[in-house]
């Protein structure tokens, strides 16, 4: 009964709202308005005919929506947001009814112009804007009437992209579903109503054949959106490792299929531009030394192992440098075989390069910026539960550790930890750092021996050799990569930092350990090429020799027969480093995958086999002690692949193949970790993402690109190409295609401007400038973050000045409110006597109710009616206070 | 569509997508899983806007809910009754605000209103309360609780009235740095 005794008032409060709004509407338009005033109330009485069933519906739900609040709400608290909501729902419908109306008349101004001529077409016009200038009217509140035509349609023009605007953003919106479909339906047809009415003469098809366009191209755009996202591949795999790991082990994935993305550009680029003309135009194979096995190889050109090791007919084939041909142009298309080669290896790198650089860019954008301390409790609390997480396991360690880490949070709060032994720390510290230099230096020395000594069997020749010398560099390195991070994870359980911190150490020590493998092995490299072309000057000379032979031998025997044709495979050939370099990089890239595939197998899938079936007949819990489940390590998964690409775009420039290649082993991952992720690894126990990760492994990416291009770019610039292999044969260094190119295939103009440009008296001031801009820019940013930090300052002062006064405000209006209260106590006896009927018809709720603030919980107006109190709020004040309250100045009101 | 039966007409798939943050397909997707979850329920045809409501017990059995420790709150507040009695609209709607690419200022609005357990509008510290007992399923003794709200309530509330508006909430929520990441489900 009390609902409905509610639900009566509310209906009447509604109403009275109803039409105070509409006098304050009528009041605003003004004296000229007023025919149309009583032209409006008549024609919304018939709107109201024609839209009664929707308002009908609409009403119902409201009053369904209200008895609802009213149940919950029981305080009176909530009550007045209700009515607050209510109010400004009230309003809203009003404009849409009012926006409605207008409608109604369009059409009937329409009509009204189908039938008549000219004039009546003005009148229509005339009705329309007014129509409009009282929808301008009441959206902005403030226009002026008297307006010419351009100007309405102007308005109109307005309205109209208003309209189109809220469309846009409408999705973006906290409305509800329904008030969404219905605004967007109604804006829709406002827009096409009068689109078509917009713009006139000549202007009106251009405007009308714009807006279609216009449509066509949204249309288009959500298509290709669409088909965009049923593009992005393996979505739902990631979904189900996300609801089953949380949004950690799934950034993985996410990583994982962003860097394939990055691979496929990559393929596509060498696959597209080198490989495919080269295999297509080039001469084919067997038709130039270059291009054909040697003699002394053919016979096991075949095997497979041989083929394993990527020589033999692999090695004389368009995965490598060493097969290119330095014709300049090849085939009907004239296709500039070096020259694409060429740009196609600087393509890579700058195409990284951005890549890398927008997404971080990107990313530090979205990121939030904010130092750590200053929210702590309060991020915690909002912001630590993972929505993603959907398996019963992992939301239990989620609320083990979120636990953990409010407890571990409150007691930095409380003390700052006491040390207990920091001498034993410090040392236990400096000696886990001592151990960990050890095993880095200890690999960086085991690597460069084993590179020395495969050299040396190389010299040797590959027969007289067991498979495990022949691979043995690979091997050690992945087999280092392997323990290595498990040695270091040991070590730092000395140290005794946060988890954290220590993960950060533990990354970092990674990252040294495969940086510093790679770059020995890249020495070591470089040891074998200086060998190389010490071979080849050897070779060359030898060549001479056998040329002029040869050339000796066919005058002396007969002088008139055709020159005897030397099969190609017969050509004694420099060993071409090149070749040499993408082939390392090749089995190195397949040696790393094998293992990583490998420890996949062995040490998840097979420890899981194991721990599942062992523990029927086992003394101890194996599920939960000690081998258990392996849990997913997500950094050092990511540090692999880091490391992986890096090796990608060291040699890519060597062995088009690679980037091929890699595309083959991210796709393979992708299926192999995902179900190995799903079948045989466990939620983390200790589920924590290093804030900004992304970034920083972003940040590593583009180190580890730095370094990678950095030795790749040096043999390019520095040594010169082999002499009788590759795209560069015959010239002095490998960039001086670019010049070739600019001499023969550009006019004559060009290259002068180009050779002027390149000049360093206009290069190195051009340097000069740029560091300039960079410093000038950094000193701007670090202004710009001092500033950002005084204003910080600025912001906690004023807020805890800000607090006092508040404090200070309740308590003067606890002490006013005393003695109010001592006052009404007074004055109520006698003015209750006097009133009494007054009171009774008009009870004090619907006072208390009406005129109160939206915001904030405020002192109701009639406290500080009497006194000077200032308006703030009453922390300890029952905001429901007795009724007696409010007759004294209801009283004095009235 | 094809030769199936159609679920949508192509208008509404327009206005499906004009509205949210959804592409066609996933609004079927959504679809599908809406009338999963009440087969008996939910028809197949939704051309006419059939007026049909899932209730909350029946929707927080879904996976990417269940182990929602404010499944019910989120449930309620998109729910427009406030009971958490669903209809696909709203469905639709809770999906596409918590989806990746909603806004964070949307985001924010809605993570107020479901930390926001008694619905005045303000976070006060028994809502506090509760999002932490929900958070740690009671692990943290009352002291540690209060401790905790207090703090809270000291770093984020501006204007000194000892519980959190919206725009303390939004000026604290905009710092975060896992809120984006965390705050979403992928459906």
């Amino acid at each position: 009964r009390e609902r409905h005794r509610a639900k009566r008032r509310d209906g009447d409060r509604e109403k009275k709202k109803r039409r105070k709004g509409r006098r304050r509407r009528a009041s605003r338009a003004g004296e000229r308005e007023d025919e149309l005033q009583a032209r409006h109330e008549k024609r919304e009485a018939g709107r109201r005919k024609r839209a009664k069933n929707y308002q009908e519906s609409e009403g119902r739900e409201r009053d369904e929506e209200e008895q609802a609040q009213i149940k919950t709400g029981k305080t009176a608290k909530t009550k007045k947001n209700i009515k607050n909501e209510k109010t400004r729902k009230v309003e809203q419908e009003e404009g849409e009814a009012e926006e409605r109306n207008a409608k109604g008349k369009k059409k009937h101004g329409s009509a009204k112009k189908e039938e008549k001529d000219e004039d009546g077409g003005k009148c229509a016009a005339k009705e329309k804007t007014q129509e409009v200038k009282k929808k301008k009217h009441k959206r902005k509140g403030a226009d002026t009437l008297n307006s010419l035509s351009p100007e309405e349609l102007e308005k109109l023009k307005e309205a109209v992209d208003e309209r189109k605007k809220l469309i846009q953003g409408l999705r973006g919106k906290p409305w509800s579903m329904k008030k969404k479909l219905v605004t967007l339906r109604e804006s829709q047809e406002f827009v096409e109503k009068y689109e078509g009415a917009l713009g006139k003469g000549k202007g009106r098809k251009l405007y009308a054949y714009k807006v279609m366009m216009a449509k066509k191209w949204m249309k288009f755009q959500r298509d290709f959106e669409n088909f965009k996202t049923a593009c992005i591949p393996w979505e739902m795999k990631i979904k189900e490792i996300e609801s089953h790991f949380g949004s950690s082990v799934a950034s993985y994935f996410i990583f994982l299929r962003w860097m394939y993305g990055i691979n496929m550009i990559l393929f596509g680029l060498t696959f597209g531009l080198v490989m495919v003309p080269e295999a297509l135009m080039g001469r084919p194979y067997g038709s130039i030394p270059r291009k054909t096995v040697p003699r002394a190889e053919e016979a096991s050109a075949m095997d497979f192992a041989v083929l394993w090791d990527f020589g033999g007919y692999a090695q004389y084939s368009v995965l490598f440098y060493g097969y290119y041909n330095n014709q300049r142009a090849i085939g009907w298309l004239k296709f500039r075989m070096p020259l694409s080669y060429f740009l196609v290896g600087v393509g890579t790198v700058a195409y990284s390069y951005m890549v890398v650089i927008r997404t971080m860019a990107r990313n530090a954008n979205e990121s939030g910026v904010g130092d750590d301390n200053s929210f702590n409790f309060s991020w915690k609390t909002f912001t630590s539960w993972d929505y993603l997480i959907g398996n019963p396991e992992t939301a239990d360690n989620k609320f083990a550790s979120i636990t953990t880490s409010f407890k571990e949070a409150i007691l930095e709060e409380q003390e700052s930890r006491k040390d207990d032994n920091i001498h034993l720390t410090r040392f236990l510290r400096v000696l886990a750092n001592f151990l960990v230099l050890c095993c880095l230096a200890g690999s960086g020395y085991l690597i460069y021996f084993v590179v020395r000594r495969s050299q040396k069997f190389a010299l040797d020749g590959l027969d007289t050799h067991t498979w495990w010398e022949r691979n043995e560099v690979n091997m050690v390195m992945s087999l280092l990569g392997m323990f290595c991070p498990m040695l270091f994870d040991v070590i730092s359980a000395l140290e005794n930092y946060h988890p954290r911190v220590a993960l950060q150490w533990q990354l970092g020590r990674i990252f040294a350990l495969f940086l510093g493998n790679l770059y020995t092995f890249i020495i070591a490299l470089m040891d074998e090429i200086n060998l190389k072309r010490e071979e080849e000057k050897i070779v060359k000379f030898n060549i001479t020799t056998w040329e002029a032979s040869l050339y000796n031998s066919t005058v002396s025997e007969n002088s008139t027969g055709p020159p005897i044709t030397i099969q190609p495979a017969d050509v004694p050939r420099g060993p071409c480093w090149e070749t040499m370099v993408g082939q390392e990089f090749v089995r190195l890239i397949i040696s790393d995958t094998m293992t990583t595939y490998i420890t996949l197998l062995i040490g998840d899938f097979l420890r899981a086999v194991l721990v599942r079936f062992l523990n029927y007949c086992w003394c101890w819990d194996l599920e939960a002690g000690f081998p258990s489940y392996s849990e997913f390590d997500v950094s050092g998964n990511v540090l692999g692949l880091i490391f992986n690409q890096g090796m990608i775009w060291m040699g890519a420039f060597y062995a088009p193949c690679l980037p091929a290649l890699n595309v083959l082993r991210l796709h393979v991952s992708m299926y192999l970790q995902c179900w190995a992720v799903m079948c045989c690894n466990v939620p983390q126990e200790r589920v924590f993402k290093a804030s900004g990760s992304n970034n920083f492994y972003m940040a590593m990416l583009l180190v580890i690109l730095f370094l990678s291009t950095l030795p790749a770019i040096y043999t390019i610039v520095t040594i010169p190409p082999s002499f009788d292999c590759g795209p560069f044969s015959g010239k002095k260094r490998m960039f001086d295609v670019i010049q070739e190119t600019l001499e023969s295939d550009f006019p004559a103009w060009f290259s002068k401007v180009f050779s002027s440009a390149s000049n360093p008296g206009l290069v190195l001031p051009f340097i000069l400038l740029m560091v300039l801009a960079i410093y000038y820019l950094q000193s701007t940013s670090k202004s710009y973050k001092e500033a950002n930090v005084e204003l910080k300052k600025k912001l906690q002062t004023q807020n805890e000045e800000n607090k006092k006064k508040n404090k200070r405000a309740a308590l003067k209006a606890q002490m006013d409110l005393e003695e109010a209260r001592k006052a009404a106590s007074q004055t109520a006896d006698s003015s209750q006597r006097l009133y009494h009927g007054k009171n009774r018809r008009n009870p004090p709720a619907p006072v208390r109710e009406q005129g109160l603030p939206a915001t904030r919980a405020p002192v109701p107006r009639n406290y500080h009616h009497g006194n000077h109190g200032a308006p703030g709020y009453l922390p300890g004040f029952p905001r429901q206070s007795e009724p007696r309250m409010h007759r004294v100045p209801s009283l004095q009101r009235h | 569509m094809g030769n199936k039966q159609t679920t949508f007409t192509d208008e509404q798939l327009e206005a499906y997508q004009d509205c949210t943050f959804f592409t066609r397909k996933e609004v079927l997707r959504l679809h599908g899983r809406y009338r999963e979850l009440a087969p008996h329920l939910v028809p197949l045809d939704f051309t006419n806007n059939p007026d049909i409501k899932v209730p909350l017990t029946l929707i927080v059995t879904m996976p990417e809910l269940k182990e929602n420790p404010f499944r019910d709150r989120i449930v309620e507040t998109f729910s427009e009754d406030g009971h958490g009695n669903l209809s696909f609209n709203d469905f639709v709607d809770m999906f596409s605000a918590l989806c990746e690419t909603s806004p964070r200022e949307l985001k924010t609005i809605y993570a107020f209103k479901i930390y926001d357990f008694n619905r005045d509008n303000f976070i006060c510290k028994e809502d506090l309360r509760k999002t932490l007992n929900k958070l740690t399923k009671g692990e943290l003794t009352p002291e540690e609780v209060t401790l905790v709200c207090d703090k809270a309530v000291e770093e984020a509330d501006l204007d000194g009235d000892s519980k959190l508006s919206f725009s303390d909430f939004e000026n604290m929520i905009s710092k975060a740095p896992d809120f984006l990441s965390n705050f979403h489900i992928r459906i």
